[in-house]
């Protein structure tokens, strides 16, 4: 057998693959992150909290209304979505005239109240939540089993950071939504509701997270606590990229999902280090991230 | 990061008679309950040790004899550094005499220390390492419900005799991982078993697949989870998407705690073979118990380490009350001189290195036809007796044993 490093290739396919797996995780929530801080200005430390929500809104679903993952993957981004809408209107508003700080402080701050109630309730072992039985099983791909579902995570999360990426950057209502960035007064001017628009843009980014939770809840246990370590590296994620950037974001996270996923292989003690070690070097070589716009 | 610093949350349970006990100090006991309130061990020890803590106080009568007795606990967040803190400020400042639970042997081992510096009195339930009543031995310490050496002993050896002679390890990279690891692994190559390979994973890891796929490819017949809580239960879940048991493989879990297979699912947790030193369907007394205790712990029903800071706080006040003294290590050492009783463990001993010495079971996890009702989880396929569940007291290296 061929082996690189002396790791055997087989297994070093494996681990790029299942790298990809996590990657989707990553670009999905550092996807959401971006939006909401390249068209709002706010550093949404509740996008980890908001991700359980969307795990536990499935759980929910399955057990008070019998209704299944293929609905929960609707449902549960809409809901939670809609929370964010609710969030935006009575607080984040208040804060678009302060410094992001303010903003990182109250999202960081109902980040805790929401996984406390949520640990409080519901433990901190996690809920069981089953992969959906038309995913179920796994294909031999030679080098290693792919489960189905995993295959079935990369593929939708690529296909929606892709749909994202271009409603964003390519269509009418991207450009609306740039321009409003750049100068709100003037958008406003044109007759765009440009308040209304930053509500819905908040409402989408937060229910970006919850198909992330939806997605992962088959994988990890619904967990209170699964979002408050991930929101961690997503942040390192989107900081490699580089804040706001939409398609940094998306490469960045799927990248170093990919790097984890090799560091698991050659140094597993170091692999959930390696990416802020990458974080620290991008910080130092190129400060605005590595897709970030200089501002100065 | 994201966690209180530390939650103290005081009860006093009796506001009695303090005249009696002359020599407690300040009038007091004062039990400190440490441990993981906010992670991954959370379920399996946290608040539900604080409950046992109280029923034990509660039992004993302590009111009704005179003995004031306080219950603290604080969150050590899995970290030794935030651990060893909080046992000095104990000590030191707010004048607690014994402190329990402490699962986390990177945690425990360190607490250890300063308790011995200190002489105060520790009683480990939570931590598993057998380094405890090992080379850490201490005449302030009694390690109360389990350690590797008896997981190994236990689950190790039934796998090992049915045919699962080649091993690969997923371990958690601390401590009680390693000394798991360690202690499995004496086990499977005294039996004549091989280890083929063995990956370390950092504590509180959600995603295990990139090292199941190095169990896999390991071609061994036994994949080894010597972590634990959360990290098991992920560890479990994951190997049965990536089809490591339909490969022909066989999981062995080497630390799990009812609440990880209440949080698993019977479907995913059938037929998982492990050992534990207590389970609340045991008999009468533990059933009794463990409905007390569900309704006093939203429903969670008691883990063996639960049991074991019911029944190590209860031996400790008997200890006190014999003693009429809560010095640390005059009390330590009338623990290990009375023999115990509970309802719980039943009539046991404390050993001279510290190990508390007790039965212990191999359980079977149910199928989800055969179980009755929730938390009807276990079948007991061996019971190992007291005198051979625990390792030989000439064998751990402990320096207060006389040779």
């Amino acid at each position: 057998m061929s082996t690189v490093f002396g790791i055997p290739t087989q297994a070093l396919f494996g681990q790029l693959l299942i790298g990809l797996i996590n990657g989707s995780f990553y670009a999905m929530l550092s996807l959401g992150l971006s939006v909401i801080f390249g068209l709002l200005n706010i550093i949404n430390f509740a996008h980890g909290a908001q991700y359980m929500m969307g795990a536990f809104a499935a759980y929910f679903l399955l057990q008070w209304a019998g209704l299944g993952y293929w609905w929960a993957l609707v449902i549960a981004p809409l809901v939670v979505g809609l929370i964010g809408v609710v969030l935006e209107r009575t607080m984040l508003k208040r804060l678009y005239a302060l410094d992001h700080l303010y903003g990182l402080l109250l999202t960081f701050g109902l980040a805790l109240v929401i996984q406390g109630l949520f640990r409080n309730q519901f433990g901190s072992s996690g809920l069981p939540y089953q992969i959906p039985p038309a995913l179920t099983g796994g294909r031999n791909l030679g080098f290693m089993i792919l489960p189905n579902y995993r295959a079935w995570v990369i593929l939708f999360s690529l296909a929606t950071c892709l749909v994202t990426w271009y409603v964003i950057e390519r269509t009418k209502l991207g450009s609306y939504l740039r321009a409003a960035t750049e100068n709100p007064a003037l958008v406003q001017a044109f007759g765009v509701n440009v308040p209304r628009m930053i509500t819905l843009t908040y409402g989408f980014g937060v229910g970006l997270a919850a198909l992330a939770g939806v997605l992962a809840a088959p994988i990890y246990q619904v967990n209170p606590l699964m979002g408050a370590d991930l929101i961690i590296v997503v942040f390192a994620v989107v900081v490699i990229g580089g804040m706001g950037s939409i398609l940094g974001s998306i490469v960045t996270g799927f990248t170093l999902g990919i790097v984890e996923g090799l560091t698991k292989v050659f140094y597993p003690e170091a692999s959930n280090t390696v990416i802020f070690v990458i974080m620290a070097l991008v910080l130092l070589v190129r400060p605005s991230g590595l897709f970030g716009r200089d501002k100065s | 990061m994201m966690k209180r610093a530390a939650i103290v949350l005081a009860t006093a349970l009796a506001l009695g008679p303090v005249a009696a006990l002359a020599q407690i100090s300040d009038g007091v006991i004062k039990i400190g309950v440490l441990n993981d309130q906010s992670s991954l061990y959370a379920d399996l020890a946290g608040q539900g040790s604080v409950v046992a803590a109280r029923m034990a106080v509660e039992d004993f009568g302590a009111d009704k004899k005179g003995m004031k007795v306080e219950i603290i606990s604080a969150d050590h967040q899995n970290k030794a550094d935030v651990g060893s803190a909080i046992a000095r400020q104990w000590y030191d400042v707010d004048k607690v005499d014994v402190i329990v639970d402490v699962p986390n042997s990177g945690v425990a081992l360190a607490v250890n220390q300063i308790t011995r510096d200190k002489g105060k009195a520790l009683l480990v339930s939570g931590a598993a390492t057998a380094d405890l009543t090992g080379k850490a031995c201490s005449p302030n310490t009694i390690h109360w419900t389990y350690d590797t050496w008896a997981l190994a002993n236990g689950t190790g050896n039934a796998i090992v005799k049915t045919g699962g002679d080649t091993w690969f390890f997923i371990t958690a990279d601390y401590a009680f991982g390693h000394a798991l690891e360690r202690d499995v692994e004496a086990v499977v190559i005294k039996n004549g078993g091989k280890v083929l390979g063995k990956v370390r994973h950092p504590l509180n890891t959600s995603d295990f697949s990139s090292f199941l796929l190095q169990a896999q490819a390991s071609k061994a017949k036994i994949v080894g989870l010597a972590n634990a809580g959360g990290d098991t239960t992920n560890s479990i879940k994951q190997a049965a998407e990536f089809g490591i048991v339909k490969g022909g493989q066989s999981l062995a879990g080497l630390l799990v705690f009812i609440t990880d297979v209440h949080a698993l699912g019977l479907p995913t947790a059938q037929s998982l073979i492990f050992t534990e030193t207590f389970y609340w369907d045991l008999n009468d007394k533990t059933h009794a118990f463990g409905k007390r205790f569900a309704e006093r712990d939203k429903g969670i029903h008691p883990t063996m380490i639960h049991a074991g800071v019911y029944s190590a706080v209860t031996h400790y006040l008997k200890a006190v009350e014999a003693l009429k003294s809560d010095d640390g290590t005059k009390v330590i050492a009338k623990m290990k001189e009375m023999p115990t009783d509970d309802p719980l463990f039943g009539k046991g001993t404390v050993r001279v290195d510290g190990r508390k010495i007790h039965p212990a079971y191999l359980v079977e996890v149910k199928k989800p036809a055969e179980s009755k009702a929730p938390w009807d989880y276990y079948k007991i396929r061996a019971t190992i007796p007291a005198d051979q569940a625990f390792r030989p007291l000439d064998q751990g290296d402990c320096p207060l044993v006389k040779k």
